[in-house]
């Protein structure tokens, strides 16, 4: 049997992709709509292998809205965290990445200083470091993750603490991100400055309309990474909570899931506030 | 003497600012500071683990330890029962690693090769695997395992790995896809002419090439993993223990071990020895092979979008 031409392109790509097609399906597609299922029912556990499922419509939703106030204090946390970490780490590794790029001697040990956290940043470590107090602000919060300043100061004061408290956190979530932004950095031509300079532009004006300018697309990548990273972190108390109340035989697997289903919907939203921010221009075509 | 002035002025500042010689001290000291920030806890680190408990009650013996106390050491590896669990941390994480990369590196070349249809939307859904948050499938994945029996086992982690959905498989994809995209297809076509199969192709041609996409992607394949316990912690159950759980549980597990007298509890430094013992393997390979993990970034074409 012979095969046109697109026939075999089809049959190879698939080939290819294939294991992954049947692994998306399996073990993501099929499970991302059981747990919405589960989220709408009371789900318990029949003996060793079975499960019963009890369609309770919305009132696993209902209950975590007006009753769940861990869960509303957590992701008040998370916010809070994402609010805070997220500028501050992309401008902490963009400043970085600025002097990084700068002819410099020792720069690959520089470098490999601000990435090593990335190596070595599992939960239980940085749980144990915050737990020493070996960040270098004494009055650091106790968690990652902690709203505790959040609960017992006015709003704008809190972010201000819960920021330098952690500015440990922050330099050693930064890793990925810095060398994003200066590989990005690293390819823009420098002969773009020296014609700007020439038009009579100073290098603070250069590096608000050429460089900052650059670097956005690689933004919006850092962000989403940052995102990601902030919200499966394995400190996280959302996430913990999840796990925990998967457990719990009053709530079990449905609460549980209706706890996901809600979390990941706010995860939606920040990533969406993200991309709306730093989404790349349509250039105009036409002159 | 004006001309002089002016000279020192130049070279003081520079013909723009940034090649002046303030410039470069100010840049050199900025980042000797953050450097210093980001090395403190590990510095912090190693000199508590060397403190005995009379150093670490004496109010006038600050970061320095008095004498080297490397008992904590010994009751650290003790308790973690280091090397035994380090053989079922590495079956949890070496395997996964190996097998996410080979199948990120054959599904990123079936995208980036063939025009087959459908590919755009597939490409979108390895994407939003990455965004969707794991705690939305895991649950019914959990349920699914049970019922499977894959729970408990290093099966459990190895299994979504062969499929393509492990840990960040999505952008181990798209480092492959990525990579494969620049290679010329004259180089496949080229192949194709003297008589060699699509899946020869891959195997003598494309692997090959990609030797230095592999080599970042399963560092970090296997940094990922090593360092990731929420998931571990649901599906292995506490069955398999792995190093980063037994941080998680060490105090209690020391004091089932040494008795949990009111002397012999587990102290500051005896856990930050702990702790510096699990992040030493890392840091040895870090070491080693630092440019595949900082260039593969780079090179391995994350960053050209």
């Amino acid at each position: 049997m012979k095969l046109t031409k697109q026939g075999r392109e089809n049959l190879f790509g698939y080939l290819f992709i294939g294991i992954w097609i049947i692994g998306f399906l399996w073990l993501t597609a099929y499970p991302f709509l059981m747990s919405f299922v589960y989220s709408l029912n009371k789900v318990t556990i029949t003996g060793s292998e079975g499960i019963r499922l009890e369609a309770v419509g919305f009132k696993n939703y209902l209950n975590i809205i007006t009753t769940d106030f861990d869960f509303i204090n957590n992701l008040k946390g998370f916010l809070l965290d994402v609010v805070v970490f997220l500028p501050t780490i992309l401008i902490v590794s963009i400043i970085i990445a600025l002097m990084l790029n700068q002819k410099l001697k020792l720069k690959g040990f520089f470098r490999s200083v601000f990435f090593f956290p990335v190596i070595i940043s599992s939960g239980p470590i940085i749980n144990e470091l915050l737990k020493q107090g070996a960040s270098i602000t004494p009055e650091f919060s106790g968690g990652v993750f902690s709203n505790a300043f959040f609960e017992a100061s006015p709003l704008l004061s809190s972010a201000f603490f819960h920021l330098f408290s952690q500015m440990v956190i922050v330099l050693w979530f930064s890793g990925v991100q810095i060398v994003l932004f200066l590989a990005a950095l690293q390819k823009l031509d420098k002969e773009i400055y020296e014609a700007a300079e020439i038009d009579g532009a100073n290098i603070w004006e250069s590096f608000w309309k050429i460089t900052l300018p650059t670097l956005k697309p690689m933004m919006l990548v850092a962000s989403v990474y940052t995102i990601v990273f902030l919200a499966t972190f394995s400190n996280n108390k959302i996430i913990v909570q999840i796990q925990r109340v998967m457990f719990d035989t009053q709530k079990g697997y449905g609460y549980s899931s209706a706890l996901a289903w809600l979390y990941f919907i706010v995860v939606s939203l920040i990533l969406l506030i993200a991309f709306l921010l730093f989404k790349p221009k349509r250039e105009r075509r036409k002159r | 003497m004006k001309n002089k002035s002016s000279k020192i002025k130049k070279q003081l500042l520079g013909l723009r600012f940034v090649d002046g010689l303030i410039f470069k001290i100010i840049l050199y000291a900025l980042l000797i500071i953050v450097s210093f920030v980001y090395l403190f806890p590990l510095l912090h680190m190693l000199s508590y683990s060397f403190k005995s408990l009379e150093d670490l009650l004496n109010p006038m013996i600050g970061q320095v330890p008095s004498k080297l106390y490397f008992k904590n050491f010994t009751d650290a590896y003790r308790t973690l029962a280091y090397f035994k669990t380090m053989g079922s941390s590495l079956s949890v994480t070496l395997l996964p690693a190996l097998i996410q990369t080979f199948i990120a590196s054959l599904v990123g070349y079936g995208f980036a090769r063939f025009e087959f249809k459908g590919k755009k939307i597939w490409l979108l859904l390895v994407v939003m695997t990455y965004i969707i948050p794991p705690q939305v499938v895991m649950i019914p994945r959990y349920v699914l395992f049970h019922q499977l029996r894959l729970l408990n086992s290093w099966l459990a982690i190895v299994v979504p790995a062969t499929f393509g959905q492990g840990l960040n498989s999505a952008i181990f994809i798209l480092i492959f896809y990525q990579f494969f995209k620049q290679i010329p297809k004259a180089l496949d076509e080229a192949a194709q002419i003297d008589g060699a199969g699509r899946i020869y192709i891959y195997f003598k041609v494309a692997i090959p090439l990609s030797i230095p996409s592999f080599i970042t992607s399963f560092l970090f394949s296997f940094v990922w993993y090593w360092n990731e316990t929420y998931l571990a912690g649901l599906f292995l159950g506490g069955k398999v223990k792995t190093l980063q759980m037994r941080l998680q549980s060490f105090v209690s597990e020391y004091n089932a071990i040494f008795g949990g007298a009111a002397a012999d509890f587990a102290n500051e430094a005896i856990r930050m020895a702990a702790t510096l013992l699990i992040i030493l393997p890392m840091l040895i390979i870090y070491f080693i092979l630092q440019r595949w993990f900082i260039e593969g970034i780079d090179k391995a074409g994350i960053t050209g979008e």
